[in-house]
């Protein structure tokens, strides 16, 4: 094939900018050819290079001693005692999502996995984080039924339960919505597998399924904004095969048995150029690849379309010279591609031939570890005033003001979305999706591992940094109120176009907020992905940043859900309440006024309060616990009432207005139920740790009952709060 | 009680079979290929698990219904050899010609996991012995083709010969409704075999056998068949 001029206009349709090609000319000397274009194109984009974050990102506190591996490989990797780790990550497919939601849910489930299992983890859990439009824009419909069959289509099939997640609404979604997916893994601490190649002559090995011509610039499509047409982008989204991944999991695991693996990474992003250039820049070796010898699906590929395919399940691998045949007779097995592509050399150059020519030589070096970076230019988000609760008008009943929020977008129950997912497969799932966090017991147990994803994207709107640190600090708390220790964190930034310095303003603030928080709760980030360029028409999405949470338990049997248990227990509020309405539910969706600060997060209030919780939990006082947020006290106190099919009187409120007390979203708070025997040395051992906790009611009868109010019947309540997603998937809102 | 899981490629829980069966019986179960032609000598039990075999790429099941050990199952069947096939392992059974009717997409269409409800038919068979008659046990179903279809005379005589393994039902027993969550004629969750050696079931009684993790009440079955 005769490779296209280099042209101006030909740079910029690779997403390359002026400066940046003409360092291309610096580094090398020379005009680039075709397929070299498209190698700089596919690793100094933003979704694989981190050009405008990677220089925020370094003040993320990453270290603990728990942590095995922090950023920088496939996935991050903690120490769970036992000589056991836990190996997870999470990463957006947004951009693919949007234009063809099915198979861009699929591709994301399925890229995540294979970051965790090309570390040698057996996957045991996936979560998820989704963002849509507005319930009643156009295509949210759509959007929601195709993310949610695809998120499931894969998970289902591969055979990993989707344990938990979240799923919000916001018109600033419409033109592009989020999907986040979370996997988490097992493996021994001492046969954990990494890209890093070493030895010069060793064979590079192309595992799984075939090349074919879909996806090519993915992760360059993934580094720009949409505008109108983004539906003509869908030549660039992959198709995913759950089944084929499934085979390359078990594969992989086998092989990794036999020692024949010296490093291993995944084509994800970038396909054969990234993973072959991560591979040999990480262990200071250059890598010569021969393309004549990939498996190819279809004819004549050139090596320009094979260097940028993105086609998924596949793996490359540096392999023992001595174990070759071994390691094949493996794939042969499970029916899948086994090919030597390239070795290994001590040239640090990145070379690709193809058809008896030398397409690239490049320095693998440059490409790989010495992309560009940008200090961009932001500002920080103007403040917004606090509001004064008492000048946001009460309902006439509070009771139907909460009727009314449990059947909204963001507040109704998710059971329409989780029932689509196997969140039970591998018969370790201890808690269900619905709760604060969902836990898996490890192995036969005791042991457990409790995950969440959190952010609450209107906080980071009116304030980055205070939403930064609100959504570590829920993450930590979701994980507490079940009794789990937080142990780490993985992130995943969702942001607009970082050329605007209002919103590289948004994103240098909440990585702000996120560092203080993971540093103050000692939640450090092992892992995490940045989207950035999330925006439509000019018009970006709310600022995104998902916490994927980690925590371990030591003996699931000392662990709660939110549930009401008995008749006749006593509620109990945990910390302060001042009834901070300012970016709450109640003011938005009750008021129709999205204003003011969010509510402050106090991270040593947080880990006082939480700490005081989580010891209750493991001492067996607490019977039932729920982390509050969204929606505040009231939300939280249906919530634990419609799991147990169990009312509550409330009889006594912290002093204030009592719409902003069951409404306000005031942090570091939990609704918490014991026994009456129990209830005393509760109250005392709170007075002693300096924790605020109000005896506010007491559990009972088939209705929730609010001081001064009509009591709302819990089915009722039940009944509306399931409804709403399933009549407005099926059309019927 | 020696035990035999078949593993297609595909298949996605015979890890969480292999665990209740030992669980149950005190002996590992053996894993064998699908591309093999025998069963170990002396399987008593032969267990087709649930996940997608081959992808489920083609109608659910109809390929594994067609792989070489398919053969060999078919003549431990014929044999009196007892086969249970859960989920996919019943769509396969039903692809093979080991049992009748078929299994469609769910009536909403949707991939449904959730705990479910079932009324065990009759306790006097290999599978269900440690079950009370009528006994309402909650298991779990996870499956988006578990509508299950047949004739009226196949229907007819299924029902005639007392085939049904289990129907779906609610907590309190009650069938049809909003207690039959895919659709499936008569509320069947699960058949027999003329002579009841071979049970094909949509419901995984195997992630129901740790009182910490959902419950017990899939414990019934693996108990049965070492009884």
């Amino acid at each position: 094939m005769i490779e296209p001029e280099i042209t101006p206009a030909l740079i910029a349709e690779h997403g390359l900018k002026p400066d940046e090609y003409q360092r291309i000319l610096k580094l090398i000397g020379r005009v680039p050819s075709f397929t070299e274009l498209g190698i700089f194109s596919a690793m100094w984009n933003e979704h694989c290079s981190y050009k405008s974050s990677r220089l925020h990102l370094r003040g993320l506190p990453t270290k603990a001693p728990w942590v095995i591996q922090g950023p920088g490989e496939n996935a991050g990797v903690i120490d769970i005692g036992d000589g056991q780790a836990c190996i997870f990550k999470m990463e957006s497919h947004n951009h693919p999502s949007f234009i063809e939601p099915y198979q861009g849910a699929t591709t994301g489930v399925g890229g995540i996995l294979r970051d965790v299992f090309t570390m040698g983890a057996r996957p045991v859990a996936c979560l998820n984080a989704l963002r849509f439009g507005a319930p009643d824009h156009p295509k949210t419909r759509h959007l929601v039924s195709g993310v949610v069959a695809g998120i499931g289509g894969y998970g289902n099939s591969f055979g990993v339960p989707t344990v938990g997640g979240s799923v919000g609404f916001h018109t600033r979604y419409d033109g592009n919505i989020l999907v986040n997916a979370m996997a988490v893994g097992l493996a021994k601490t001492d046969e954990i597998f990494y890209a890093t190649a070493t030895g010069v002559g060793n064979p590079i090995v192309y595992l799984g399924s075939k090349t074919g011509r879909d996806g090519i610039h993915g992760a360059t499509m993934a580094s720009a904004s949409f505008e109108a047409n983004a539906e003509e982008k869908r030549p660039t989204v992959q198709v995913g095969d759950p089944f084929a991944e499934k085979l390359l999991l078990e594969a992989c695991l086998e092989l990794m048995q036999t020692g024949a693996v010296i490093a291993i990474q995944d084509m994800g992003a970038a396909g054969l150029t990234s993973s072959a250039v991560e591979m040999g820049a990480k262990g200071n070796l250059g890598i010569e690849l021969n393309l004549d010898a990939v498996p190819c699906r279809e004819t004549g590929m050139s090596a320009y379309e094979m260097m940028l395919s993105e086609s998924q399940e596949r793996m490359l691998m540096v392999l023992d010279p001595a174990k070759e045949k071994m390691a094949e007779a493996i794939f042969v097995k499970w029916g899948l591609d086994f090919a030597i592509v390239g070795v290994t050399t001590d040239t640090l150059r990145f070379v690709v031939k193809h058809g008896g020519e030398v397409k690239a030589d490049l320095p693998i070096k440059e490409l790989g570890d010495e992309a560009p970076l940008y200090d961009r230019p932001w500002v920080p988000t103007p403040p917004q005033p606090v509001i004064d609760a008492a000048s946001i008008a009460a309902p006439v009943s509070n009771a139907n003001a909460l009727a009314t929020l449990l059947a909204t977008p963001d507040l109704c129950s998710k059971r329409w979305v989780w029932e689509q997912y196997d969140h039970l497969i591998l018969g370790n799932s201890v808690q269900q999706p619905g709760g604060d966090a969902a836990l898996i017991r490890v192995d036969d147990g005791p042991k457990g591992l409790a995950f969440t994803t959190d952010v609450t994207p209107r906080y980071c709107e009116a304030d980055p940094v205070e939403g930064g640190r609100q959504a570590v600090a829920e993450a930590w708390r979701n994980l507490t109120a079940i009794g789990a220790t937080p142990l780490a964190v993985t992130d995943n930034l969702n942001f607009g176009n970082p050329e605007k310095p209002e919103a590289m303003g948004q994103l240098v603030g909440c990585i702000a907020g996120i560092g203080q928080a993971c540093l103050a709760l000692d939640f450090p980030i092992v892992s995490g992905n940045v989207s950035l360029y999330n925006e439509t028409e000019g018009r970006g999405i709310l600022p995104t940043p998902t916490i994927g949470g980690v925590g371990l338990v030591k003996d699931i049997t000392k662990t709660v859900n939110l549930s009401f248990k008995r008749e006749g227990e006593a509620i109990l509020l945990i910390g302060e309440t001042l009834g901070w309405l300012g970016q709450s539910l109640y003011l938005r969706d009750i008021c129709g006024r999205e204003a003011g600060a969010p509510p402050k997060v106090d991270l040593a209030l947080e880990r006082r309060n939480g700490d005081f919780i989580r010891a209750l939990i493991q001492s067996g006082q607490a019977s039932a616990v729920h982390d509050l947020s969204d929606g505040g006290l009231a939300i939280a106190l249906a919530e634990m009432a419609m799991a147990g099919q169990i009312g509550a009187r409330i009889n006594a409120l912290p002093p204030g207005p009592a719409h902003a007390i069951l409404f306000g979203e005031d942090q570091a708070r939990y609704l918490m139920t014991c026994t009456t025997t129990d209830l005393a040395a509760v109250m005392a051992s709170a007075t002693a740790q300096n924790v605020a906790c109000l005896h506010i009611g007491t559990t009972g009868g088939t209705a929730i009952t609010l001081p001064g109010e009509t009591p709302v019947e819990v089915a009722a309540l039940s009944a509306a709060h399931e409804n709403y997603l399933p009549d407005y998937m099926n059309g019927e809102l | 009680m020696k035990t035999a899981i078949i593993t297609f490629p595909g298949s996605n829980r015979e890890r969480d079979v292999f665990r209740a069966v030992a669980q149950a019986t005190g002996h590992n179960p053996t894993h064998v290929w699908h591309a093999d032609h025998e069963l170990p000598a002396g399987t008593d039990l032969v267990i087709l698990p649930g996940g997608f075999s081959y992808g489920d790429y083609l109608r659910c099941g109809a390929i594994a219904g067609r792989a070489h050990i398919m053969n060999a199952v078919r003549d431990h069947a014929a044999r009196g050899g007892l086969v249970l096939g859960i989920c996919n392992g019943f769509q396969i059974l039903v692809e093979s010609g080991l049992l009748p009717g078929v299994l469609m997409r769910n009536a909403n269409l949707r991939f449904i996991c959730k705990m479910q409800h079932l009324r065990v038919e009759r306790s006097d068979t290999a599978f269900t012995k440690a079950y009370q008659p009528h006994q309402i046990i909650k298991v779990c179903i996870a499956h988006g083709e578990g509508n299950y279809i047949a004739d009226e005379a196949t229907l007819a005589q299924i029902e005639g010969e007392g085939l049904v393994a289990f129907r779906y039902c609610d907590a309190t027993g009650q069938l049809g409704g909003k207690a039959n969550p895919n659709g499936s004629l008569h509320d069947i969750a699960g058949i027999y075999s003329q002579k009841r050696n071979v049970l094909g079931m949509m419901p995984h009684p195997e992630n129901l056998i740790d009182a910490l993790v959902g419950g017990t009440d899939g414990r019934g079955l693996f108990q049965s068949l070492v009884a």
